[in-house]
């Protein structure tokens, strides 16, 4: 586990209730390797969600190590993070979380904007994207004019299209019908394998869990099961 | 520039809500500034007015003149030094006495100011020419303004009695005979007041050569100094009135400024606070996609301040062709202006000069940027997760 590129040590999440606090994560050990297509399965308010936010930088553990790309996330600040989430990671949200006011191109070109990226290789980059996910028919759609399953191919691509290393996704299918959700899935399934991304799922999905070839039971926040799922 | 290029297509995919703040801005950007032109042309006109009729370039007053107090009239008046003797003489200046008086219009007594003023100067555009024309003997000739005809009843030509008294303190009487009426819009050169040439005032009252003050050619260099008799008033002393007036106009006009201006701003800030609420979501997705806060700050900033230069524009668009109509046009004052502490012509025509526009353009945005930033701050405190969830932290 040299070359995970996810260290979890101890991870101990608490969040404020009253005089008093929940605990959301137990003491967390993970590695997730370079290129795994690995889902955190488990019941609502089992600490997918928890673990995945921390993962991403955008929350803090209350105890233990995250280590994600070398970078500790834990001792990161606010501006720290927030680079770290620019360059390395994408996200992938349960709403899509597409920008209303932008056209399926400008949603797609937006972290390409943040990474400051010319408008060549912003261009180049989103049409591949597009092209990845199948709707360079929808280029100019805004995204109050497409479907769930076509805004949440908007959300894959934009979390692909500055290529990063690890891409998180929060219940990506829950919103979706079980076509689209299997579409979708069988593009990350070729996005993972062709470009070698990771991907994290949080989710309670069957239909997401039948793609994992690697599945971790959260129960109570703690990890009750890590299962390698050997794939046809 | 990714930023501002984001807060301009937020702004400008926003739509109607962009535009109505941008209108509603617009709007009193525009109105600042065309009552601000309208009291700079109110001013200006007056003084130019002024200028023209009753000031000059300046005046010397003989020390003991205060047109505020009439008890000093009686000791106002000196001969002239020989530095302004000398200025007078080559046409640069013309003298005026005064004296009080009474006429006896219809049977009535109204008390009048007599000025006595050279029939040929050409100092001020006041028309003591007309000073020359024929009246019959013994009668003095006398020009009044419109207002004093109206005041006293009286109309051109007719003949009305004069009683003063000269230097000896003797009351004397002769009768004057209204050669010509003039209108203008200064009161002090008109109201109470009949100008009879200079020379014969002075014989009346036994003060050959003596004058109560001294009106300077416009533009004249060389001004002498004053002395003991003579003091030396120079615009700020004889505008100082009507500058006071026009501030204090303005002054009271910002109250509705202030208003105008906050239903405007708070226009902006209603739209920063309802979208710090509405986008909370937004602001989540755009932290998850590498923005750190100070940027999200910075970017909705930047949205709202985007409306105040969107309003300048907007503003520019349909103010300039309006102010620079109006420019040329004027406005027509009504009457009931004369009630208002001055007077000003029929036509009152507004001035807009850059610094006013500069002014009021950098008011504007700042305060525009100000009641941006203001909502903004909540976003400092927003936790990424709570924000995706839509939360408010």
């Amino acid at each position: 586990m040299e070359n995970a590129i996810i260290k979890i040590r101890g991870l101990v999440k608490d969040y404020p209730m009253g005089v008093t606090y929940f605990r959301a994560l137990k003491g967390i050990n993970l590695d997730v390797q370079q290129g795994e297509f690995t889902g955190l399965v488990g019941p609502s308010g089992s600490g997918k969600t928890t673990l995945l936010n921390i993962i991403g930088a955008l929350d803090n553990p209350t105890q233990g190590e995250v280590e994600v790309l070398g970078y500790q996330v834990d001792k990161l600040n606010h501006k720290q993070a927030a680079r770290l989430r620019n360059e390395n990671l994408g996200f992938i949200f349960q709403t899509y979380n597409l920008l209303p006011v932008y056209n399926v191109y400008e949603n797609v070109e937006f972290p390409l904007l943040l990474l400051k990226k010319s408008a060549d290789e912003r261009k180049e980059a989103v049409i591949q994207a597009l092209e990845w996910v199948g709707l360079m028919d929808k280029i100019k759609s805004r995204p109050a004019q497409l479907s769930g399953g076509e805004c949440q191919r908007v959300a894959i691509a934009r979390a692909m299209v500055k290529n990063p290393r690890i891409v998180l996704a929060d219940e990506p299918t829950a919103n979706l019908d079980a076509a689209n959700s299997h579409h979708i899935l069988q593009t990350m399934v070729k996005l993972n394998q062709e470009l070698r991304t990771t991907f994290l799922f949080a989710t309670h999905d069957d239909k997401v869990i039948s793609y994992l070839r690697r599945a971790i039971t959260l129960r109570d926040g703690m990890i009750a099961e890590d299962k390698i799922i050997q794939t046809t | 520039m990714v930023i501002l290029k984001l807060a301009f297509r937020n702004i400008t995919h926003a739509g109607l809500r962009t535009w109505l703040n941008v209108f509603i801005l617009s709007f009193a950007f525009v109105l600042i500034i065309w009552v601000q032109g309208l009291y700079e042309g109110m001013q200006r006109q007056v003084i130019r007015d002024m200028q023209a009729i009753e000031v000059g370039g300046g005046q010397f007053w003989q020390r003991n003149y205060d047109p505020y107090d009439p008890l000093t009239l009686d000791d106002a008046h000196a001969a002239l030094s020989s530095e302004l003797q000398h200025l007078v003489q080559n046409g640069n200046a013309t003298l005026v006495l005064i004296v009080p008086a009474a006429i006896f219009p219809e049977g009535r007594v109204q008390s009048v100011i007599l000025r006595g003023i050279d029939p040929n100067q050409k100092i001020v555009s006041l028309p003591s020419q007309e000073l020359t024309n024929k009246v019959s003997p013994g009668v003095i000739p006398a020009v009044i303004g419109s207002r004093m005809a109206k005041s006293a009843n009286l109309a051109k030509d007719e003949i009305v009695t004069v009683r003063w008294r000269d230097a000896n303190g003797v009351f004397d009487a002769a009768e004057i005979q209204i050669v010509a009426i003039f209108n203008t819009h200064i009161q002090t050169v008109d109201v109470s007041q009949i100008w009879v040439p200079l020379q014969r005032l002075q014989e009346m009252v036994h003060m050959p050569g003596e004058a109560t003050y001294v009106i300077l050619k416009q533009g004249l260099n060389n001004i002498p100094p004053g002395s003991p008799d003579w003091i030396y008033r120079d615009y700020d002393f004889l505008f100082a009135d009507i500058n006071n007036i026009v501030k204090s106009k303005r002054a009271g006009s910002s109250i509705f400024f202030i208003i105008l201006m906050a239903m405007a701003l708070l226009a902006v800030f209603d739209t920063q606070v309802l979208a710090i609420f509405r986008r909370r979501k937004e602001m989540g997705t755009l932290m998850a996609l590498g923005m750190t806060r100070r940027w999200v700050i910075s970017l909705f900033t930047l949205e709202g301040s985007l409306q105040g230069l969107l309003a300048i524009l907007v503003g520019a668009v349909y103010g300039i062709p309006f102010l620079a109509f109006q420019t040329k046009v004027g406005i027509s004052m009504p009457q009931a202006v004369e009630q208002g502490g001055f007077n000003l012509g029929a036509t009152l025509y507004p001035v807009y000069s850059f610094k006013l526009f500069l002014l009021t353009t950098l008011f504007l945005f700042i305060s525009v940027v100000i009641v941006s930033f203001l909502p903004t701050r909540r976003i400092s405190k927003l936790k990424p997760t709570d924000a995706l969830r839509g939360k408010t932290t």
